[in-house]
C-alpha cells in the first residue's frame, strides 16, 4: 500500500524514503553532485520485415492497437500534455485498460490536468497503480490524501527526457496524440483542429518506448511534414474522431493579467532586469504562461522599444504577445517548449525563426549541456520560497499537491532566476521559514519579487551592487519573511502521516523531497 | 444582556470570488456554552488560531453561551474581528469596541497642502481591495463608506473601515473616508475619527453649515480621544445646489483643504448624460475650480471610470489640469500612474522651480528678507510653489 518504512536523509537535509515503488532510491547529493555511470537506455532492435512494406501502419481503432502492443498488467503508458486540459486521449485509453480488465497499469504523462479527474475511479480500482508525472488539482488531492495505491514520482520535462533515456521509466506503450500525422507515423503538431504547435514532450517517449501508437484526429496522405515525431520510431497509426476540446486545448487568445498586484510585480520584476543591466542588447529571456510572467514580458517589450535593445532569443511557452515581439524584430528567435494560443501555433507554422524545441534540447541534465542554461533570465512562479531562497512549486502550503514541476526545475539553470511572487495568497504567507516541500536548492534562485520588496541572493554580489543607489525597494529574504509573518500571523504547519504520496526528484533523477500524506482529521 | 428582539445575526462576505473575508453568524443562546465552527480553506494553518481569537471576542463581549459560524475565505484577524462585532453588535446592544492594535506604521499626520493628485476608492465593505492599496503609491487612499456600499451593510463596513485603519499599512498615502450624507454621515465620524483619518470626504455637499456641525463633531470626538490632530475636509459637490453654493462651502471652515466634483451625480441631477467630452458639465467644473483657487484649496476633478481606456484617461487629466484642476479620483490602482504622470510638473516647470529655490536659499543666506530673481520679486507663496513643485519632482524621481 505505499507505506514507507525505512527514509533516509538527503544532501538538502530532507528525509526521502529509502524505496519507492519497490525501487532503491537515489536521494539527492547536491546540485551538480551525483554523476551517472552506464550507457542510456536502448530499445528492442525492430526489422522493417514486421512492418507493411507499404508503410501504412493504420489500424481501425485505438483498442486494436493497444492489444497489438501488447497491452497488460503492470505496464508502464505514457501520454503528453499537448492537449492540456481538453485531453481526451489520456482518458480513453484507460476507459479501454477498465474494459479489459487490465490491472496495475503505471500512468506516465508529461503533466496531468483536471480533464483526467475521469481517471480517479482507474486508480481507486486498481486499474492504474500510480502516476509518476504531476498531479494537478483533483489527482493530486487524491494523492495527498493517500488514496493513490502507489507512490508517484515528479520529474521536471527535462528529468522526464532524462529518466527514460537513463532507463530509469521503461515504457511499455507510449501514445502519442499529434493534430497531424501520416499512416507511417511521421507526426507534427501543427495543423488541423487540435493544433498544439509542437509535439516535443512526446520526443523521448518516440525514440525509447517499446511500442509507440501515434493517434490523430487529422490524418493526411504520407508525408506528414514537417515531422516532429518520426514515423520510422511508430508502430501503429489511428485516426479518431477526435483527440480533445479545441477550446481548452489551447487558447484562442491569450491575455494578460488585469489585476493591478500582478502587473505591479510584473513591472517591478522587469525594473530589476533594467536596473541590473539584465536587458541588454543580445540578450535572452523566457517568461512562463501564468498571468505574471505574460506580463512581464510586455514590460521587457517596452524597456526594449525604449532603449533600442533587441534579445537574440526568446524561449516560449510562446504566445500572441512574444509572437509580435518577434515579428517587430525585437526579438530574433522564439525557441518554443510549447505554445500557449492560436497566434503561437500559427507563427510556428510560418516562420521559420519561431522554432520548436523539445526537452532534450531545452532541459534535460543527463546530455552533454542544453538551452536552459543559456538564457539570460527566467521568470519563474512558486507556492513558497523561504529564507534560503529554497522554492516549492508543487504543494501549497496546507501540504496538499496540486501542481507539477514543468520544465521548472531545468529553468533554474539559467544565468539568473527570478521569481516573482505576492509576499501572501489570501492569508498563506508565500515567504517562509522552510518550503514545505523543496523543488528548487536555493543557490539556484537569485532574486525574489514581492509586492512589498525585493529580496537578492546573497551569493549575488553582482547584483547587488547593481542595485545599490537605485530607487528599487530592496530587502533582505528575513525581512520579507517577517512582514509576511506580521500580517498574516504564523501559521501552523499542516500535519502528515509518516507515508511518502510522492517523491520529488531532482533533473539528474536523484529524489530532493518527498510528499506526505495530509493528515485527515475526520 | 441587554436583548433586542433577535438573537441570531450574520456579517461579511461569502462566495466564489470572495476573498480576503469571512461570513459569520453567531446564535446568542441561554445555554450550551461556546461553540465555533470555522470553515476555511487555511484552516490547517489558521484555524487554531481563528478559533482562540473567536473565543476571545465573544469573552470580550460578556458572552458565555454561543453558536459561532465562520465561513472564511482567507481573512486577516482585522477583518475576522469587525465581522464578529458586527454581528455580536447587532444582537446585543454593547458600545464596547473590539479594537485591533494601531500599528505604528500607520502614525503619521497630512498636511493641509499635501499633493492629492490621485485618490483610490476603496469600497468600505470589501478588505481584498484594501490590502494591497497602498503598495500602487496613490497620493491618497478613500475608505467608502458611501456608495459602495449597501445600505443593509453599513454597520459593518464602519467596523471594518476602522480596523482596516488601525491594521493596514497603507504606506504614506493620505488617509481618507467618504462618509455617508448626514445624519448616517455622524455615525461613520464616531466610528473612524479616532483611528487617524486624515481627511473626510463629505458627499453630496449643499450647505455650509452641514460642514461647520461636521467640523465641529470631528472636534468633540478627537477632544474626547485627547487628540489633537487636525482632520481636513473635502467635500463633494454633486448637485446643481452644491455648485451654486462652492465659494460658501470652499469658504465654511479653514478645515476644508479640497473640494471634489462628483460628475455621475451631478450631471444626473441636472437631467443631462455624461459625455466623454463633458461639455454639460464645462460650467459646474469651472465653477468649483474658480471657487476653490478664490478660497485657496485644491480643486479636484471627478474620476474617469473606464477603466481600460488610459488613453482616454491621460487626455481627460491634460484636460483636467489645463481647467486648474489639482488632482483626480481613482477607481482602479492602474490609474493612479497615468494620473501622476500627467498632473506631474513639466522640465520647464521644474527648471523655473529649481531657480526660485536657489533664489531663496541666497536671499536667506544673505540675510535678505526679499527673495528677487533677475529684475523679478518673488512673493512667498511663489516660493513655497516652487518649492513643493521641487520636492514633487524628487518624489516622482524626476530630479
Amino acid at each position: 500500500m505505499g507505506k514507507q518504512t525505512q527514509w533516509i536523509r538527503n544532501a538538502a537535509g530532507r528525509m526521502v524514503p529509502a524505496e519507492v515503488n519497490g525501487t532503491p532510491v537515489i536521494p539527492f547529493y547536491g546540485v551538480g553532485k551525483y554523476k551517472p555511470a552506464g550507457r542510456k537506455h536502448a530499445p528492442k532492435i525492430p526489422s522493417n520485415m514486421d512492418y507493411p512494406s507499404d508503410g501504412n501502419k493504420q489500424i481501425p481503432s485505438l483498442k486494436e492497437a493497444l492489444i497489438k502492443a501488447g497491452l497488460q498488467d503492470d505496464m508502464t503508458i505514457s501520454t503528453h500534455h499537448h492537449f492540456r486540459n481538453g485531453d481526451y486521449l489520456a482518458n480513453m485509453i484507460f476507459d479501454i485498460a477498465h474494459d479489459l480488465g487490465i490491472k496495475n497499469l503505471r500512468w506516465f504523462p508529461s503533466a496531468s490536468f483536471p480533464c483526467h479527474e475521469h481517471l480517479i475511479p482507474y486508480l481507486e480500482d486498481g486499474t492504474i497503480h500510480h502516476i509518476e508525472g504531476s498531479m494537478n488539482g483533483p489527482l493530486g488531492r487524491f494523492a495527498s490524501e493517500g488514496k493513490m495505491k502507489g507512490v508517484g514520482v515528479l520529474r521536471s520535462h527535462g528529468g522526464r527526457y532524462q529518466a527514460i533515456q537513463d532507463g530509469e521509466v521503461k515504457i511499455d506503450i507510449a501514445v502519442i496524440g499529434a493534430a497531424c500525422a501520416d499512416p507511417f507515423g511521421n507526426a507534427n503538431g501543427l495543423y488541423g483542429p487540435s493544433a498544439t504547435g509542437l509535439l516535443g514532450f512526446a520526443l523521448a517517449d518516440s525514440q525509447y518506448a517499446d511500442k509507440v501508437i501515434v493517434v490523430t484526429d487529422n490524418m493526411v496522405p504520407f508525408p506528414c511534414v514537417p515531422w516532429q515525431i518520426q514515423g520510422n520510431y511508430v508502430d501503429y497509426t489511428v485516426e479518431i474522431d477526435k483527440l480533445g476540446d479545441p477550446e481548452k486545448i489551447i487558447s484562442g487568445t491569450t491575455r494578460i493579467t488585469k489585476s493591478p498586484d500582478r502587473l505591479y510585480l510584473a513591472e517591478l520584476t522587469a525594473r530589476f532586469c533594467e536596473v541590473t543591466g539584465i536587458i541588454h542588447d543580445g540578450f535572452s529571456f523566457q517568461t512562463g504562461a501564468g498571468g505574471t510572467s505574460l506580463a512581464v514580458g510586455e514590460y521587457f517589450r517596452e524597456i526594449m522599444q525604449q532603449k533600442g535593445i533587441k534579445a537574440r532569443f526568446a524561449r516560449g511557452g510562446s504566445n500572441k504577445y512574444l509572437v509580435s515581439m518577434l515579428q517587430e524584430g525585437l526579438v530574433e528567435y522564439i525557441l518554443d517548449g510549447q505554445t500557449f494560443d492560436l497566434e503561437g501555433v500559427r507563427s510556428m507554422a510560418e516562420n521559420p525563426n519561431h522554432v520548436w524545441t523539445s526537452p532534450f534540447t531545452s532541459y534535460n541534465y543527463h546530455s552533454k549541456g542544453n538551452f536552459a542554461g543559456m538564457v539570460d533570465v527566467v521568470i519563474l512562479g512558486a507556492t513558497e520560497v523561504d529564507v534560503h531562497f529554497n522554492a516549492n512549486v508543487v504543494t501549497h502550503s496546507d501540504g496538499y499537491l496540486l501542481h507539477g514541476i514543468g520544465g521548472w526545475q531545468n529553468c533554474l539553470f539559467s544565468k539568473t532566476v527570478i521569481l516573482p511572487v505576492p509576499l501572501f495568497r489570501d492569508r498563506i504567507p508565500v515567504v517562509v521559514d522552510e518550503v514545505t516541500t523543496l523543488c528548487g536548492p536555493g543557490e539556484l534562485v537569485d532574486v525574489i519579487v514581492t509586492e512589498r520588496g525585493i529580496a537578492i541572493n546573497p551569493q549575488r554580489t553582482d547584483l547587488l551592487e547593481k542595485v545599490k543607489g537605485s530607487d528599487l525597494p530592496v530587502k533582505t529574504i528575513e525581512e520579507l519573511k517577517e512582514e509576511a509573518e506580521k500580517i498574516c500571523g504564523k501559521p501552523d504547519k499542516p500535519e502528515f502521516d509518516n507515508q511518502a504520496i510522492a517523491v520529488i526528484k531532482w533533473v539528474d533523477g536523484t529524489v530532493i523531497d518527498a510528499v506526505k500524506k495530509v493528515k485527515q482529521n475526520n | 444582556m441587554d436583548k433586542r428582539n433577535f438573537i441570531s445575526a450574520t456579517a461579511g462576505n461569502t462566495g466564489d470570488k470572495v476573498r480576503s473575508d469571512c461570513y459569520v453568524s453567531v446564535q446568542i443562546k441561554n445555554t450550551g456554552g461556546i461553540v465555533i465552527d470555522i470553515q476555511s480553506k487555511v484552516k490547517s494553518m489558521y484555524g487554531r488560531h481563528m478559533h482562540n481569537l473567536t473565543e476571545r471576542i465573544l469573552a470580550f463581549f460578556d458572552i458565555t453561551h454561543a453558536k459561532v459560524r465562520l465561513i472564511d475565505s482567507g481573512a486577516l484577524d482585522f477583518v475576522i474581528m469587525a465581522r464578529l462585532e458586527a454581528a455580536i453588535k447587532s444582537i446585543t446592544a454593547s458600545d464596547k469596541s473590539f479594537l485591533p492594535d494601531f500599528i505604528s506604521q500607520n502614525d503619521y499626520p497630512s498636511q493641509r497642502d499635501a499633493f492629492r493628485f490621485s485618490r483610490l476608492y476603496l469600497p468600505g465593505n470589501t478588505p481584498a481591495l484594501m490590502l494591497n492599496a497602498g503598495i500602487h503609491k496613490p497620493n491618497g487612499v478613500i475608505l467608502d463608506l458611501e456608495d459602495s456600499v449597501a445600505p443593509d451593510k453599513k454597520e459593518e463596513a464602519r467596523l471594518l473601515v476602522r480596523n482596516a485603519l488601525r491594521q493596514v499599512d497603507f504606506y504614506g498615502a493620505e488617509r481618507m473616508v467618504r462618509i455617508n450624507p448626514l445624519p448616517a454621515g455622524l455615525e461613520d465620524l464616531k466610528a473612524v475619527i479616532p483611528h487617524n483619518v486624515h481627511v473626510v470626504l463629505v458627499p453630496k455637499a449643499e450647505h455650509p453649515e452641514d460642514l461647520v456641525m461636521i467640523d465641529k463633531t470631528i472636534r468633540n470626538i478627537l477632544q474626547d480621544n485627547g487628540n489633537d490632530r487636525e482632520v481636513y475636509l473635502m467635500p463633494l459637490i454633486e448637485t446643481a445646489l452644491g455648485v451654486e453654493n462652492a465659494y460658501m462651502l470652499a469658504t465654511s471652515t479653514p478645515s476644508v483643504v479640497a473640494m471634489a466634483i462628483g460628475l455621475e451625480d451631478y450631471t444626473a441631477d441636472i437631467g443631462v448624460s455624461r459625455t466623454p467630452e463633458g461639455s454639460e458639465s464645462f460650467y459646474a467644473r469651472t465653477r468649483l475650480v474658480n471657487a476653490c483657487k478664490a478660497a485657496g484649496i485644491q480643486p479636484i476633478d471627478s474620476v474617469f471610470s473606464d477603466i481600460s481606456d488610459m488613453e482616454g484617461l491621460t487626455r481627460n487629466v491634460k484636460a483636467s489640469r489645463n481647467l486648474g484642476f489639482e488632482g483626480m479620483g481613482c477607481i482602479h490602482p492602474r490609474q493612479i500612474k497615468v494620473i501622476h504622470k500627467a498632473f506631474e510638473p513639466t522640465p520647464e516647470e521644474i527648471g523655473k522651480a529649481l531657480k526660485i529655490v536657489d533664489a531663496f536659499a541666497k536671499a536667506r543666506e544673505k540675510g535678505l528678507g526679499v527673495v528677487s530673481l533677475g529684475t523679478k520679486m518673488i512673493d512667498p507663496p511663489v516660493v513655497k510653489r516652487a518649492q513643493r513643485i521641487v520636492s514633487l519632482a524628487k518624489q516622482l524621481g524626476l530630479l
